[in-house]
Parts: C-alpha cells; structure tokens; sequence
C-alpha cells in the first residue's frame, strides 16, 4: 500500500479503517464510489489520478481541489466537485470557491501555480508507482482494488 | 509471444505522413512497443492517455514510446488528434498483421493483442508482456521496473 503522508488528504473518524482512493472528479464512478464510501465509518485518503486525456476538466479539478486546501477548503472543494461534475469549467471552478467563502485572487493564483500542480502530480506518480492503472482505485489492507468497489468490499467495509 | 534475449524481427510499420518504422528504427535508444487491440476502444483509449501522461518520464529512463495497432494510419492519426496524445502511431494494417505476428501477439481475429515489447539499443528483446485479457490494462510501473531492470 501507498505509504501515507503528512500531505495527504484525510477524512473520517480516527481508529476508523483506512483506504485509500485514487481518483479524479470528472471521473462519473468516482463521484460514485466517494457517495458510498462516505457512508462508511472510514479513514478515507483521498489521492488524485487526473488523465487529461480521456477526462480533460480532471487536472483544473485536481488544481482546485488543492488550491482550496491551501485555504484550508479541501473536503467542502472536493465535495463541490463530486456533486456536479457537468460543471467544471473555470467559470464554475471561480462559483464554487465564492460560495466556500474563499479568496478568489489567491484560490486563482494558487491553482495555476507549479506548486500545486507539483502536488497533484506527485499524488499521480506514487498511484504509478502502485500499480494503478484506472480510477477509482482503492487500496485496502494493502490490496489494490482497480475500477468501482464492488457490492463485497464495500460490505466488507461496513 | 516474443521473449526476452530473442531479437527484434524485421518488420516494417507504416506511419502517418512519415517513412515506415522498421527493426533499423530501434537501434537509437531503447524502444517500448505498446501494442493494442483496436484505436477508440475504451480500455485502449485509457491506457494511451495514462501513458502519454508519462512521456517525460519514458524519456528520462532513455525510451521511446510508439503505439502499434492493426488500425489504418488514418485511424490512428484521427485516434492521437481525438486523445489529444503525443505517441506516435505505428500502422500493421498491410500487409494486415504481420508484424505482430512476427512478434507472437497477433489475434486470429485480425488485431493485435494487448501486449508490451521493449527492445534494447541492439536491437534485442529485454522484456515482454502479454496481458491475460484484452480488458487488462498493463500498469506503467510494469513498464518502468522493466526498464529499472527490477
């Protein structure tokens, strides 16, 4: 498993189980699996996993999220994020950082800087590490699980 | 399919607006073969643009990095401008395969399998990958560690 870091992003009750989730949010089975897991009692990490590719809004997205987090907005940005993935053109980016209350000169500044598309890409390089090869991807108790967690893992979760 | 310490075969690949890619083209540097099944196709498209992600990556290890499909030129230059990847595209169309089959990953089907080839500046095979199912998208660490020698 992915070791984890002071960097990380993490979310949820503290002794709760940890996984660790590689994705990106305009990815549709992300948002799907990120709506099922919330519901579990997890430690969840949160790693990004934009290909620009097949999803072109995923790396702005990841940029943003971390922007936000330099204000100290990661979580309410990510869940922004995931509640509407149709909008995730700057526009909508620059709507959604007012309505979190954040500095918008900054949240700018912060999400076109190489800082913080340093930070997305090393989040990126350790899921190649890993060996992940789609999103989502989960890492649970060490064990790769690639593509939408399954009814049993997230039973086995519970 | 080809194994490690076998050569090269030689081969001729076409490619869009440019001389075909034979075994000659492999002597500059190290050379990683992607061959996949069909251009468009979902898990092709994914693991192109996951790959494309890491060009500068392959780079600092010394490799280049082509894609090889059984797709007509036309098709795999429509296939990179859609993605939007900088891979360059290696043809088999004509004569319709043969070079994946010389490489042992050719589908009796028609197509190539997806399968990873890395030959060495001398032209020999120092690793190989044939994934167990078309739906199994190689993990580029595969594809690093081999070029680490690990």
């Amino acid at each position: 498993m992915p070791p984890l870091s002071v960097d990380d992003h993490v979310r949820g009750p503290d002794g709760g189980r940890v996984v660790i989730m590689y994705a990106n949010f305009e990815c549709p089975y992300c948002a799907a699996a990120e709506l099922c897991l919330r519901e579990l009692p997890l430690r969840l990490v949160f790693r990004h996993f934009p290909v620009r590719t097949s999803q072109p809004r995923s790396f702005p997205a990841a940029c943003a999220v971390e922007a936000a987090a330099r204000q100290d907005a990661f979580w309410p940005m990510h869940d922004a994020l995931f509640a509407d993935q149709g909008r995730l053109e700057d526009p909508h980016l620059w709507a959604r950082a007012e309505r979190l209350g954040l500095d918008l000169g900054v949240f700018e500044a912060d999400r076109r800087s190489e800082t913080v598309a340093a930070r997305v890409r090393v989040d990126f390089r350790s899921a190649i590490r890993a060996g992940v090869a789609t999103t989502p991807t989960l890492f649970v108790d060490g064990v790769r699980h690639g593509g939408p967690p399954s009814d049993e893992l997230l039973a086995s979760l519970a | 399919m080809i194994e490690a310490g076998r050569s090269a075969p030689a081969f001729s690949l076409a490619r869009h607006e440019s001389p075909p890619f034979t075994e000659r083209d492999l002597r500059g540097g190290t050379t990683v073969l992607v061959f996949y099944p069909f251009a468009f196709s979902p898990v092709c498209t994914d693991q192109l643009g996951i790959y494309n992600e890491l060009l500068d990556d392959f780079a600092d290890e010394g490799a280049a990095v082509y894609g090889v499909s059984c797709d007509s030129t036309w098709s795999q230059a429509a296939f990179r401008r859609q993605l939007g990847i900088d891979i360059e595209q290696l043809s088999d169309f004509w004569p319709h395969g043969r070079t994946s089959g010389a490489f042992g990953v050719l589908d009796p089907g028609g197509f190539a399998h997806r399968a990873i080839v890395i030959v060495g500046t001398d032209g020999v095979v120092t690793w190989s990958h044939l994934s167990a199912s078309l739906d199994e998208l190689p993990g580029p660490n595969l594809i690093f560690d081999a070029l680490a020698g690990v």
